[in-house]
């Protein structure tokens, strides 16, 4: 009895031990390219060109890559950070409110609407491409940051209206017909009494679009002239050029990666809510 | 509450939202249908002349697709992306769910682990593509990796610049038989995946309802393969397949995307009772029993969830390609980036053509999901 114990607490040392060893590996597997990124980032134009060193850590420690980097590509973090404050702000206001609608009201016609709503998210941009830069051009927003915009606040609205209608599907109706027999009306229950409660929705999707338009490329590397473009246009062109000093589009990745990467260490919990409900249901 | 007055007001507050969609999505997506059946930018010459008039043409263009020598490469990107959709997907479930279930060993330090398997999630693919883009070069990066740990002779796979296909089958001479096997093997596995069988039933229907309008329509013979295949004669020829310059963009999405089914299935399994485990165990169960009869059919909708999900990302992959390979590159070729060639080279029409094949094959995935989700959610 005592060695059969005994053999299960061995048995179950050792599993933990696997286990331990595993996410310990898989963990420094995952972190390679990270490693790769700084330790060329650091290096000096000439050795970090060098493939057969590349894992090594640089012979000194160099910084002027980040300074090169940087002076090239301040303007375009710029743009990409005025982007996404706008349509970030702008996306998440219109998403709240038609969440409201489409969780509170029954409006007609909703069970048809939503769907054909939801499937503008999924759709391949591809297939709208020359229409909407024909469109953007007729109306004289092609190669500014209002167009890319506009764009974003526009393909934005399925995922926002998704995330608010599911959060505020949450929020009892009483609460609100009690608003009601107060005498709110439309506008009166969602200032009074959403709104105030909508905070942890407002996350949620504050985070995702940020990081969404943050990181998007298609739109921004067919609708806006060079001036105007975003971190990531500039940041793939250097990495896809023939010689390069692979120094640069390394600091360029980590210039670009940092506001993310912020955001997901800051709030990871609420990014993992994005993430899951960007899946429908979760 | 639900007055008359406050519904109009609720109608009018989200009309907007609709009316941009409508145009921004469905508008435009006709447009695009309609750019793919006009000659629009077939000769260069009128390609950017405004108000140049557009024949329409009917599916000529997608017969060029399908049946030109010089659009091989579209052809051979088009079978690629099914192969990598599949490698992507196997090796994204199989990663993901392998880390979710480490995590559920009620791990200390279970937050920093899992910070470290999502933080790719929160990058851009142009981001991962610069990244893997030196880590996949020939003589430096992954291939000297063995090398400098173990001493062992450095790799020489060409991740990114290989110019064999794999995997190769002769589609075009594979016969409605073969397609309709095809067909039927993805049928079953959807229906062994979704386990509902009105979904399937869907298909079916909406399958044969292509197919009529097809052939009713008189264009069997204009998309259907011909059997003669042109390019046989170019020198670039490489059969069609899985196109091995592929790999590399397979391990950098794998990469940025595992985590996230990681969290997606243990989000799943946390979901699932502590009690019916336990259960589980009293009634004698090995922990192996317990994930095989307790936890993995209930990971199923979540399964299906995340295939969609990351299937329809690939699918339509572009971005990470344009960062890791550039978008005139020898060997590697998606769908997504010779459409936005075509459409640099004011191809219109053609990349038109493109972009609607490649919205077709992302709806045979997104509507039944989207279907049958909605469904399910007015129970």
């Amino acid at each position: 009895m005592n060695n059969q114990m005994e053999a299960r607490m061995v048995a179950r040392y050792l599993w933990r031990v696997i286990a331990y060893s595993l996410l310990v590996i898989m963990a420094l597997i995952f972190l390679i390219p990270v490693y790769m990124v700084v330790v060329t980032s650091l290096k000096e134009a000439a050795e970090a060109g060098r493939e057969a060193t590349a894992w090594d850590l640089p012979s000194k420690l160099n910084f002027e890559s980040f300074e090169t980097v940087w002076e090239d590509l301040a303007p375009n973090l710029r743009n990409s950070f005025l982007l996404v404050s706008a349509a970030t702000v702008i996306s998440a206001l219109v998403g709240s409110m038609n969440g409201y609608v489409l969780a509170k009201w029954r409006v007609p016609g909703a069970s048809i609407f939503f769907p054909l709503m939801l499937f503008g998210m999924f759709i391949p941009y591809q297939s709208i491409l020359i229409p909407l830069f024909k469109f953007m051009d007729n109306v004289n927003l092609y190669g500014g940051l209002p167009g890319l915009v506009l764009v974003h606040v526009v393909y934005g609205i399925p995922i926002t209206t998704l995330i608010f209608r599911n959060f505020y599907v949450d929020i009892p109706n009483e609460l609100l017909e009690a608003g009601a027999i107060d005498g709110a009306g439309f506008f009166g229950i969602y200032t009074k009494l959403v709104f105030p409660l909508s905070l942890p929705g407002f996350v949620v999707v504050v985070i995702w679009q940020f990081t969404q338009i943050w990181n998007e490329f298609l739109f921004a590397v067919t609708l806006v002239k060079d001036r105007w473009q975003p971190i990531t246009v500039p940041l793939a062109e250097t990495a896809g050029g023939i010689s390069v000093n692979w120094n640069q589009p390394m600091a360029g990745a980590i210039l670009a990666a940092i506001p993310t990467l912020f955001v997901y260490i800051v709030m990871g919990r609420w990014f993992i809510r994005g993430l899951l409900a960007g899946s429908i249901k979760g | 509450m639900y007055n008359r007055k406050d519904k109009t007001i609720a109608f009018l507050m989200i009309s907007p939202s609709l009316i941009l969609l409508a145009i921004f999505v469905y508008f435009f997506i006709g447009q695009t249908a309609w750019y793919s059946v006009s000659d629009w930018g077939v000769d260069p010459a009128t390609a950017l002349k405004k108000g140049v008039e557009k024949n329409y043409v009917g599916l000529d263009n997608y017969h060029t697709l399908m049946s030109s020598a010089s659009d091989y490469e579209f052809r051979l990107a088009f079978i690629s992306t099914f192969y990598f959709t599949i490698f992507f997907l196997g090796s994204c479930l199989i990663l993901g769910f392998f880390l979710a279930f480490l995590l559920d060993q009620r791990i200390k330090g279970e937050g920093v682990f899992r910070t470290i398997f999502l933080f790719p999630m929160s990058l851009s693919f142009v981001v991962t593509g610069t990244i893997w883009n030196w880590l996949l070069k020939p003589r430096g990066g992954l291939n000297i990796l063995p090398n400098k740990i173990f001493g062992a002779d450095p790799l020489e796979y060409k991740w990114l610049n290989s110019d064999s296909t794999l995997f190769k089958f002769e589609w075009m001479q594979g016969g409605n038989l073969f397609y309709l096997g095809i067909a039927l093997f993805a049928f079953a596995l959807f229906t062994f995946v979704a386990q509902k069988r009105s979904l399937s039933w869907f298909w079916v229907v909406a399958a044969g309802l292509v197919l009529w309008l097809i052939s009713a329509a008189g264009f069997w013979g204009k998309i259907w393969l011909p059997i003669d295949d042109p390019v046989r004669d170019i020198g670039t020829y490489q059969g069609y397949g899985y196109n091995a310059a592929l790999s590399g963009i397979v391990i950098a999405a794998t990469w940025q995307m595992a985590g996230y089914v990681m969290a997606l299935f243990l989000a799943g399994i946390r979901g699932i009772s502590e009690e019916l485990r336990e259960a589980a165990r009293v009634d004698g169960c090995a922990e192996w029993q317990v994930y095989m009869h307790i936890i993995l059919p209930q990971l199923r909708p979540i399964a299906l969830s995340a295939i969609i999900i990351l299937g329809h990302i690939s699918l339509k992959i572009f971005d990470l390609v344009y960062a890791m390979t550039g978008i005139d590159n020898k060997y590697v070729k998606v769908p997504g980036i010779l459409m936005i060639k075509g459409f640099r080279s004011n191809e219109w029409a053609r990349s038109s053509a493109v972009a609607m094949v490649m919205l077709f094959a992302i709806s045979l995935v997104i509507i039944p999901y989207l279907w049958s989700n909605l469904r399910t959610e007015k129970r």
